[in-house]
């Protein structure tokens, strides 16, 4: 099955969210690509607050296994989280596993008045109970594959097919 | 020569004993994950629950509250629990080896040691001993190593200084006593400092320093002269006996840095001291508190940075 | 007992020579080589094929005791390593300074009938550098010189009175060079290997001092110097300077100061603490062109057997010291291969040398000379651990190396003492 076109998943999404997310929302985006979708989000609503990014990598729950990713990033949230309308964002939404580290590494920063969420590609295989508020598209993809968003140095985002390395 | 020890067969860290010997690449991912950790001990909660389960004993052989506080600060961030032992007051004195105590901690289920020992190279000991799952980070062995002290030192220096490649960096004091002074050199050497230099009387120098790629400096006005970075090194008393100073007055006046000797460094200088300061032995208290000073800011970097070794250290395969 | 050894090539160091011939053995002695004489018939007949058969080794440095440590065991060790004649130094515990001491020694030692021991006697009560000891009473137990062990006398006087007493009697005198105050502390050569490691150094000048204090004493008391375990090259040229104007000054190295150097420290291996330590590459070299020129006339073992539990130690609290004896044969012909020196003057440091500072009769193969002798496979290969040597201790920094030279067979006065599966 070919894969759709990123962009256009992300201008489903962007006509998606913009009746339900205020200006005064906060979006966070989640590394890397989670992130990169965000950054789109952002200048696509108009957000007031600046964007947070979000590396969930200290409360991942696979590090016993597979240790500490050679690229953490710092974590940035410039604005207040407690009582804050968050508006999670990541590439891909798959086991769902990373969005429960995620909403771990917010809660330590205060307790948010409510926490949303937004995913380009929804692929399915939860193993959590997660739900995406708003996404781009479906796609459907073997279990032994992985979805990857990829950024070039115009900021286009690109998807494509890799093998499964273990656990997502 | 054996394989190095410090490192797994992936060339992944999987001990923290020394400096020399790490790549330039392992010594970057350290400083950018404590870069990641820098932000969590900033916030709110001060937690992450990586070594959530895990059991850190802090081996100290020699007492130092202070460096024993910093990693089990760390570690407690990162959600381990932390075990304290002073072995140098406990059943070393009633003739148990080194070895014997390590074995018994490790029998308790232990997952890293940090081991602090006034002889050099005990912390290869014990990691050559433990199984393979165990990790040992050395906190300062003798006058050989203290690679966690390195590590935020070299942290400090990028987070003033943008980078590595442009600077000129003098370490000043007793280089031969220091286990800071040696693996600063070899962090500052692997990140590409261009020019090293230590500044110390011919007492206080160890031979054949120059090999490690530093250029010796006895004259402070020749040492500290367009420096970007000053690292002093702590004065201990003892030196006084066995002849290698007259007295830590003639050391101060000599080698002090004093405001005047500082506006010898590049105007943007930098001031670290790995601490506890002896002011008005190395240091002025003028510089010690000056705007040049980043001194208290090395501290508070040294928590991030030995919470990124533990991490590191704690995925890492056997 | 008589006994043909046939098919092997006879080293010769006393006479230089090489031959492929049967040699003869009976009463202790040889008695011919070559042609077997008249009338003779051999007891027992051992096959030399493809072996070398020498003299047995001479070891001029090789501790026997220590804690928990079996005399027989170690001497079962020297014959197993072709030693057949070695010379044990006063700083056992208790030190070698009561002749009761030297005889219960001696006793015991020849009650095992393996290698002979020369025991030297201690030149201080106690060694502690303070008081005379009764040199003449421990000379006629058997000492065969006097020697500190590596305690140095910290005081000069009492050092150049005992060389001027000695000198008295003709006793030789042995001193391992090192100045105590500049050695103090240190664990490892002040060079630049332990200057990264931050070990306590002991600078070659502790050695070079303490070398040049004895040359000028024993200049002026015309003492037979012999100065044990050299690990500088300014001492080889030191000494190579003082024999060149006629000083009688004689010398050794250990077997390790001949491959070894700092670098092999690596991480701290415990089993390269040494005494006198690891130097530089330029001092090993030095030390091995110094025996190759004769400046050196002895390569002795520094044998030291110790426990496991003295070198499980961060390195500069491991004890000092490395077992040798059954690698003294393997390691001196891996320094006349590098050296390329023909076996008869490969061996002349491990037999000859030594036995004319101990002042005994040349070790030879021809007829009349003791049939103290080592047969070996210059070929065979082995790998040095635990299970291959027979020492109490295992403690070596060639542990896991490879070496080639196994003796297969020892004979001491004629009797074999040692013989390989």
């Amino acid at each position: 099955m070919p894969l759709p076109d990123p962009e256009a998943l992300l201008a489903r999404l962007v006509e998606a969210m913009r009746p339900d997310v205020a200006p005064s929302c906060v979006l966070v985006g989640i590394h890397s690509g989670g992130v990169w979708v965000a950054r789109r989000l952002h200048a696509a609503l108009g957000m007031e607050a600046a964007l947070g990014t979000l590396d969930a990598n200290f409360y991942r729950d696979d590090f016993g296994r597979r240790g500490l990713k050679p690229s953490v990033q710092p974590t940035e949230l410039p604005f207040e989280v407690a009582d804050a309308d968050v508006v999670l964002v990541d590439d891909v939404l798959f086991t769902g596993r990373t969005i429960r580290a995620a909403l771990n590494v917010l809660f330590d920063y205060g307790r948010p008045r409510r926490v949303r969420l937004a995913a380009l590609v929804d692929r399915g295989g939860r193993e959590l109970p997660m739900a995406a508020d708003w996404i781009g598209g479906r796609v459907e993809v073997p279990d032994d594959r992985m979805v990857v968003v990829e950024q070039d140095a115009a900021g286009r985002l690109a998807l494509s097919l890799t093998e499964r390395d273990g656990v997502a | 020569m054996s394989p190095n020890p410090q490192l797994n067969p992936r060339g992944e860290l999987r001990h923290l004993l020394s400096i020399e010997g790490l790549p330039r690449e392992v010594l970057l991912h350290i400083l950018d994950t404590a870069r990641s950790f820098l932000s969590v001990t900033e916030r709110e909660i001060k937690k992450v629950p990586l070594l959530r389960g895990k059991s850190v004993f802090n081996l100290f052989f020699e007492p130092s509250t202070r460096t024993r506080t910093t990693f089990e600060i760390a570690a407690k961030r990162l959600s381990a629990d932390v075990i304290n032992l002073n072995v140098a007051t406990s059943s070393q004195t009633k003739g148990e080896t080194l070895l014997d105590t390590v074995d018994n901690l490790a029998a308790m289920h232990a997952d890293m040691f940090v081991v602090r020992h006034a002889t050099s190279g005990a912390p290869y000991l014990i990691a050559r001993h433990v199984s393979p799952e165990i990790h040992v980070i050395n906190a300062g062995d003798g006058r050989h190593a203290h690679p966690t002290q390195a590590l935020l030192d070299v942290f400090t220096v990028r987070h003033y200084k943008g980078g590595f490649e442009h600077l000129k960096v003098a370490i000043v004091g007793d280089v031969l006593h220091s286990r800071v002074a040696r693996s600063e050199i070899h962090a500052l050497t692997s990140l590409g400092v261009p020019e090293v230099r230590v500044v110390a009387p011919r007492t206080l120098v160890p031979p054949h320093v120059e090999k490690m790629g530093v250029r010796v400096c006895h004259d402070p006005a020749e040492g500290l002269q367009g420096v970007d970075v000053v690292m002093m090194l702590r004065l201990q008393n003892e030196r006084m006996r066995g002849a290698l100073l007259p007295s830590a007055r003639e050391f101060f006046r000599h080698y002090g840095l004093t405001p005047e000797r500082l506006a010898l460094a590049a105007p943007d200088a930098i001031v670290m001291h790995p601490g506890p300061m002896n002011r008005g032995v190395e240091i002025d208290s003028a510089v010690a508190d000056g705007p040049q000073s980043v001194i208290l800011p090395q501290v508070t970097f040294g928590i991030a940075v030995r919470m990124a070794v533990m991490a590191i250290l704690a995925g890492s395969a056997p | 007992m008589r006994l043909a050894i046939t098919g092997g090539l006879l080293v010769d160091p006393a006479a230089g020579t090489e031959t492929r011939a049967d040699l003869y053995v009976a009463e202790g002695r040889i008695v011919a080589a070559g042609e077997a004489p008249q009338g003779f018939r051999a007891d027992r007949v051992l096959d030399a094929a493809g072996l070398v058969v020498c003299p047995g080794l001479v070891d001029l440095w090789a501790r026997l005791g220590g804690p928990g440590a079996g005399l027989d065991g170690e001497l079962a060790a020297a014959v197993a390593g072709g030693v057949t004649r070695l010379a044990c130094p006063p700083d056992s515990d208790p030190p070698l300074d009561e002749p009761g001491l030297v005889e219960m020694l001696a006793r015991h030692a020849d009650s095992t009938a393996l290698a002979q021991v020369h025991p030297v006697g201690a030149l201080t009560c106690g060694l502690a550098g303070e008081k005379l000891a009764e040199l003449g009473a421990l000379s006629q137990a058997g000492c065969v010189a006097f020697s500190q062990g590596d305690r140095p006398v910290a005081d000069l006087v009492v050092l150049w009175r005992a060389l001027q007493y000695a000198t008295t009697f003709g006793f030789r005198v042995w001193l391992h060079p090192e100045d105590g105050s500049l050695a103090r502390g240190g664990v490892a050569h002040d060079g630049e290997v332990a200057g990264r490691l931050g070990l306590p150094g002991i600078p070659a000048l502790a050695e070079t001092v303490a070398v040049a204090t004895a040359l000028l004493l024993a200049r002026d008391t015309g003492t037979r110097l012999h100065l044990t375990r050299l690990s500088c090259a300014d001492s080889v040229e030191m000494v190579r300077r003082a024999r060149a104007e006629g000083m009688e000054v004689t010398c050794d190295v250990s077997v390790h100061h001949l491959h070894l150097s700092e670098l092999d420290l690596g991480y701290f291996d415990p089993l390269c603490r040494l005494e006198p330590p690891l130097r530089s590459q330029r001092d090993r070299d030095a030390l091995a062109h110094g025996v190759a020129d004769g400046t050196i006339q002895a390569v002795c073992s520094d044998h030291r057997p110790l426990d496991e539990d003295d070198k499980q130690l961060p390195f500069g609290e491991a004890g000092a010291g490395a077992t040798g004896l059954e690698l003294l044969l393997p390691l001196t012909l891996k320094w006349a291969l590098h050296e390329r020196l023909a076996l008869p003057s490969a061996l002349a440091p491990v037999t000859t040398g030594p036995a004319r500072v101990l002042g005994l009769e040349l070790p030879s193969l021809a007829p009349g000379a003791a049939a103290d002798l080592c047969l070996f496979d210059p070929g065979a290969w082995w790998t040095v651990e635990r299970a291959t040597l027979r020492s109490r201790g295992a403690n070596t920094p060639f542990s896991g190396y490879e070496l080639s030279g196994r003796v297969r067979c020892t004979l001491v006065a004629g009797r074999v003492v040692y013989e390989s599966r």
